[in-house]
């Protein structure tokens, strides 16, 4: 007889049940102090498994974090905002254009648009992210041209990529956003070696690491972390806690461990977890830990704490395996909705407005998708030159490659 | 000139790399203050500073990782992978990000990245210090896949590597470091010193990617072969008394076909050894590539002389290691029409 017995994660509840976000506990608004931006792991255990959060349930900015920002202009909230509803356009727009078989693939970033667009605005020209494939609002907010970006989604002649990339795996060096790989993880260490790379040069830039809750698991999570405990370098590691996995509850990541910020302390990395929908939260802990990087007090680890609203990508269906208006129960709302709500809160913004703004960028992403989309679309192809394999595969053409060529017919 | 073990040769290279170049760094567990396990980092740490040569916690996916995000900025890490037997940890970000970098960002971002490893057996390192990953590179479009087999090869080809603006894997024939072996486990050990291509210039100079070289030049058989199988094939030569031309193909990825098949033309006989198991070994890329380009020379079928398919024993060394007996049968019988 024994009394071990194996223990199986499982979400609070799931398609036959109602929404459960009971076991959640989310501290008030401006709870937490900055810390100084020299704090050790050992000292960062309330940031850990705290949540930092500016935004109150009367949508006020309040508390440390809040006085941390200053007063902040109203065009500065206003770009959030535009960036967001952005965003917002193009997964919609997108989403669509795959319905429809004019491309092959798509994932939205439905809920998670605060963090990405929040964080990039506090970056430099020069400093280099490493997404995922759900950071998407990294280019947006990096102004990257629509053009660009969604003749990638379409692999036309406008693909940056000339179609050798699975849509929504962008790349665009000149905007701080890395070549994304569909193999998780990967991008996490090499964020660390990116930053090496900028203290080696002394160029005063920046590294920042993605990933998502899921891809922790990953043993390059293990490495970056380790990595970066070990040589110190400017990079600022994001988890992107949204919940889920496609199928799997984050539970099933985590274990029994307190957060993912928590995982940090243990390599003797500051960490910090932060309402992820909270648009001013971001703002201000990316701040924070994108100067204490710059300033050489190394890496820190940020947990966005979130949740995945729309489906992991178009080729999955959540109601197989979640409860039904789940993201309508998150207790953290929508980071939209919450930061209209602070805007006009200030007296800064208005329903009309925002109604308009939400048209305007509507009209200007569908403008552009419709010109992107006679370049060439699935179900209106103009082709790439098929030649296009072989270049790039290494600098210059092999023998060997080029007699594929030929024997291909070019 | 001057006379180099290979290992002297690979630390003159980096040395001649770090000093050229200051975006060389070099980086991988045990290298920096100790200079490696095989000393072929010694004295360079303290000659360029710890910022450029450094020792990493034993993790490769780490090494390879931090050296892959490195090399997109426009560093030139040469990092080092202690066995090729441990690189295994690291497959993802070989296969997956540095040999695709390139092309899947069109071109944005590059890897010019080298991975050193020791590789081969011969010297009873049993199942995990022996064994020849060369064909799990081979197979991956957008790396490249150098193992030199003389100092001078090893200096000039690893100086060609770091330089080179793509991904190099450096398979450093680990029982040749030493000196030549011939395959005789019961003589004593030949030094360097006696080969001719110990003379080593120390300074700069490179050995061109891609390109074979003629160990000895023969009319009757072609062996197409590398690192350590360079020299038992020349003891298997003189045993089976054979006019066989040794093609040492120094570039595995991409391969030097037009010696290659210059040379099969001219004998019509071929054949292929490594220390690598066999089945989808390397040896099955050259055997297809003679048969597609020189199929109307052969006089006999293409013979193969590799590692047994098992794991690399201990016991057993030498006979799983390819023996110059077994590759002079492999010639006596290739010469049978």
């Amino acid at each position: 007889m024994t009394d071990a017995k194996l223990s199986f994660p499982h979400p609070p509840s799931r398609p036959d049940q109602a929404p459960d976000f009971s076991g959640i506990v989310i501290p008030e608004a401006g709870s937490l102090p900055v810390p100084p931006v020299d704090i050790t792991a050992k000292d960062c255990w309330p940031f850990a498994v705290g949540l930092i959060r500016v935004l109150d349930d009367d949508n006020q900015a309040v508390g440390p974090w809040a006085d941390y920002l200053g007063d902040i202009p109203a065009e500065t909230l206003q770009l959030g905002l535009r960036d967001m509803l952005k965003m917002r356009a193009i997964d919609k727009r997108l989403q669509n254009a795959q319905r429809q078989g004019k491309t092959s693939f798509y994932l939205q970033c439905t809920g998670e648009e605060a963090i990405g667009c929040g964080f990039q605005r506090q970056l430099e020209q020069g400093d280099m992210n490493f997404p995922t494939y759900r950071q998407q609002t990294l280019l947006v907010a990096a102004d990257y041209p629509l053009e660009s970006l969604m003749g990638q989604l379409y692999s036309n002649e406008l693909d940056p990529l000339q179609g050798r990339q699975l849509p929504i795996m962008h790349s665009a060096r000149d905007y701080g956003f890395f070549s994304i790989s569909g193999n998780l993880g990967t991008q996490y260490v090499q964020a660390v070696g990116w930053a090496m790379a900028c203290a080696l040069r002394g160029d005063g830039k920046i590294a920042a690491g993605w990933i998502g809750d899921g891809a922790t698991a990953s043993n390059d999570f293990h490495s970056a972390l380790l990595s970066a405990s070990v040589y110190q370098p400017p990079v600022v590691l994001n988890v992107v806690n949204n919940q889920w996995a496609i199928s799997t509850y984050t539970g099933v990541a985590a274990g029994k461990s307190e957060t993912y910020a928590a995982r940090a302390l243990g390599y003797g990395i500051p960490a910090l977890r932060v309402d992820g929908n909270d648009y001013l939260a971001v703002l201000a802990v990316s701040r924070w830990a994108i100067e204490r990087a710059r300033a050489g007090y190394g890496p820190t680890l940020i947990e966005w704490f979130t949740y995945r609203a729309a489906a992991h990508s178009t080729s999955d269906d959540p109601s197989a395996y979640r409860a039904r208006n789940e993201a309508d129960a998150w207790p953290l709302g929508d980071p939209v909705a919450r930061l209209k709500a602070h805007m006009i809160a200030r007296g800064d913004w208005n329903d009309a407005r925002h109604t308009q703004a939400e048209a305007e960028l509507l009209d200007k992403v569908s403008e552009v998708q419709k010109r992107v989309e006679a370049h060439g679309t699935f179900v209106n192809p103009k082709p790439i030159s098929p030649a296009e394999i072989f270049r790039g595969v290494y600098a210059d053409l092999p023998e060997h490659l080029r007699r594929q060529r030929q024997e291909m017919g070019y | 000139m001057t006379r180099m073990t290979m290992i002297e040769a690979l630390r003159s290279a980096m040395d001649v790399a770090l000093n050229t170049d200051p975006n060389v760094i070099i980086f991988g567990e045990d290298v920096g203050y100790f200079g490696g396990v095989f000393r072929c980092t010694a004295g360079l740490q303290a000659k360029y500073g710890e910022e450029r040569l450094f020792d990493t916690p034993i993790n490769e996916s780490a090494i390879v990782g931090l050296a892959v995000g490195m090399a997109a900025q426009g560093m030139k890490p040469c990092v080092e992978i202690q066995f090729a037997d441990y690189v295994f940890p690291a497959y993802d970000q070989i296969t997956q990000e540095a040999a695709r970098l390139r092309h899947r960002s069109n071109g944005q971002f590059s890897c010019p990245l080298v991975v050193r490893m020791p590789t081969g057996g011969g010297i009873f390192g049993g199942q995990t210090h022996s064994q020849s990953p060369e064909a799990l590179f081979t197979h991956v479009a957008g790396l490249k896949v150098v193992i030199p087999s003389t100092p001078h090869d090893a200096k000039g080809l690893l100086i060609a590597a770091i330089e080179d603006p793509d991904p190099v894997i450096f398979m450093e024939p680990k029982r040749i470091y030493n000196g030549p072996f011939y395959g005789d486990h019961s003589g004593k050990s030949v030094p360097w010193s006696d080969h001719a291509d110990s003379e080593v210039p120390e300074g700069h100079y490179t050995v061109p990617l891609g390109k074979a070289a003629i160990r000895r030049s023969g009319a009757d058989v072609t062996v197409l072969t590398y690192g350590t199988m360079v020299y038992v094939t020349e003891a298997a030569v003189k045993e089976a008394g054979v006019d066989a031309e040794i093609i040492d193909l120094r570039t595995l990825l991409p391969l030097d076909l037009e010696t290659i098949v210059a040379s099969v033309e001219k004998t019509g006989r071929c054949v292929v050894v490594h220390e690598a198991t066999r089945t989808s070994g390397f040896g099955a890329e050259l055997m297809a590539e003679v048969q597609e380009a020189c199929f109307w020379h052969l006089r006999s079928p293409i013979q193969r002389v590799t590692g047994w398919d098992a794991p690399y024993p201990h016991a057993q060394e030498w006979d799983y290691f390819p023996s110059s007996a077994r590759i002079a049968r492999a010639l006596t019988s290739a010469m049978e029409d």
